[in-house]
Parts: structure tokens; sequence; C-alpha cells
């Protein structure tokens, strides 16, 4: 991280890994991005669709917040809209993915998956 | 931006995009491969240097920038960016009259192939709103003064149109190469929150 910020967001295109930011802050983000980007590459949704379900994600948030002094979390509106898209067309159903997630809780700290363990902040 | 400790009980992002994915691969409908691939192809090599390639050639070569204007999504295809989220690249080109400026008000839709993914500021509620309603000021307060006299447009970007600026190239530039014109041109350009200088 310091690397690339030590190269410097000042640079006119500088690092294209960075496009100046770091893209993505968590690496759950990164894997929510590239599961909606596959499935549309494989045919499984149109974009159209997934920008339909994300503009539906961030107006659900808007509905009970104020966006300027709550921001909402980008990925965090984007896995939602995946998650009902992917729901949506029965790819997998809520229960299953309620009861895997749940399963994924109760996993043991240092599990072989090197997620974030820090709740350190 | 809020980002507190999730409570042990409460399933954090992280877990519920891992069962997501996993779910998936079981199913056989997405590779973890392939997601390390395209993640990997937009972190590391889809950026705004592609974006930068194509205003620079359109700046010395006429021909490519009338095509340019005509139809973005088959000229930058011809210096091979596509995919995802570029099928609808529109490009407008800056004039001495009038500076153009994108924003996405409902999303955050943006010509991904030549700029890579959206920086923060660019998703932001306040961005989105601010941009529509007092563009001179917001520009100004991103460090973009414009002369009276220019006009300013907003071009709301959208599923279907996938706004890209032209920047105007600038001056004392004539002796410099296609690919030195390049290294001049900064993301924020070609998103029109700034203007390219010498």
């Amino acid at each position: 991280m310091d690397i690339v910020e030590s190269l410097g967001t000042d640079s006119p295109t500088s690092l294209p890994r960075s496009n100046g930011e770091l893209v993505f802050k968590e690496p759950w983000e990164s894997r929510a991005f590239g599961i909606a980007a596959a499935l549309v590459e494989l045919g499984v949704f149109e974009w159209s669709d997934f920008q339909a379900s994300l503009i539906a994600a961030i107006s659900d948030y808007e509905k009970t917040h104020d966006s300027i002094k709550e921001p909402y979390n980008y990925y965090e509106r984007w896995f939602a809209a995946l998650e009902s898209l992917v729901i949506g067309k029965s790819l997998v159903s809520k229960q299953e993915l309620d009861s895997l997630t749940t399963d994924f809780c109760k996993r043991p700290h240092g599990h072989d998956h090197d997620h974030d363990h820090g709740h350190s902040h | 931006m809020t980002d507190h400790p999730h409570p042990d009980d409460y399933p954090s992002p992280q877990l519920r995009v891992e069962a997501l994915e996993a779910l998936l691969v079981e199913r056989e409908l997405v590779k973890t491969e392939m997601l390390d691939g395209f993640i990997s192809r937009y972190v590391n090599d889809v950026g705004p240097m592609n974006g930068a390639k194509v205003v620079a050639k359109a700046w010395v070569d006429p021909e490519f920038r009338k095509r340019l204007l005509e139809n973005g999504v088959e000229a930058c295809k011809e210096l091979g960016f596509g995919g995802p989220q570029g099928e609808h690249i529109v490009v407008v080109e800056n004039t001495p009259e009038q500076h153009n400026v994108v924003v996405c008000t409902l999303c955050s839709c943006y010509p991904w192939p030549l700029l890579g993914l959206p920086p923060d500021w660019y998703k932001d509620p306040a961005y989105r709103a601010r941009i529509v309603r007092e563009p001179r000021k917001l520009l100004g307060e991103m460090g973009l003064d414009l002369p009276e006299k220019t006009k300013i447009r907003v071009w709301d970007s959208s599923a279907e149109n996938r706004y890209f600026i032209l920047p105007s190239r600038p001056e004392n530039t004539d002796g410099l190469s296609e690919e030195e014109l390049a290294l001049l041109v900064s993301r924020d350009a070609m998103v029109g929150v700034a203007v390219v200088k010498a």
C-alpha cells in the first residue's frame, strides 16, 4: 500500500494498478467485483441487468439514509446488487447463502484463508 | 466512510462474498482463476493510460479524432480497448467555448476500458449531486478554475452512454511525440475535472 502511495497520485496516469488511488480497500470488494464481471462475461446476465440492480440497491439505501451525510460503501451496495441478481435468477438461493455464510462465521481463527482477521481498529 | 468492526455474529461482507463465490464455483458457474484474472486485469492492466493513448492519438491524427467523435466504441477498438462497459463509449470534445465534465448521477457508470475502475470521489454522492447543481464552484474546489466565458456542460453517464472527455491539447506541445503527449494526459482530465497542462 505504501508503495502504491509513494509512487504518487500526482503524476498523470501514474500507476495503472492504482488508477491514482487504491481501487479496492478490502479483498472482498475485489471478489465481489470479479464475480459480477465474470458472470457478465459468461453471459449469465447483461451489464444492463447488473446496472439496474445496482441503481436499485443504491436507491434502497437512499430511502433510509442521507447519503451525503452517511455515504454508503460502494462495494457493499455492489454486492447487494449482485446478491439480489443471483438469487433472482435462482443461481443460488438466499437460504444456501445464509447458511454457508453462517458456517464460515463459525470457522476458527487461523483457518487457511488469509482473510481479514483484524478487529483491531 | 463509516467502518466499524462487525460483531462476531454479524455476517461481514467478506464472509458472505466468500460464501457466494464458493457456491458459484461449486456449481461451476464461475472459476476462481477467472475471477482472479478479471481482478488482476482491471487492477493491473486497465487504467487511465489506455484513455491517455486514445487522447494522444486524437491530437496527432485528425482522421482518428473524427472517427473517435463519431463512434467512440469503434475508434477505441482500433487501439484494442473494448470489453465490459466499453460498449457505449461516447467521446465529447473540450473547446475554448465549452468545457465538459462527466458524472453518473444514478450509480457510477464509467468507461472502464479507457480509465480503469472509477476513483472514490467519482462514486461519492457529494460529487454526484454537486457537479450537477454547481459545477463551476465544485470544479474550482477541485482545482480547476475555468474562465467565465467558458460554458460548462455536465454529461450524465448511464448504462447506454459512458462519456469520455477529449481534453484540449495544451499549447507549446508541437514538438512532442504521441507517446510523450500521452504521458501528459491525466485521468481527471478525461473525466473533465482537470485540464491537460504541458
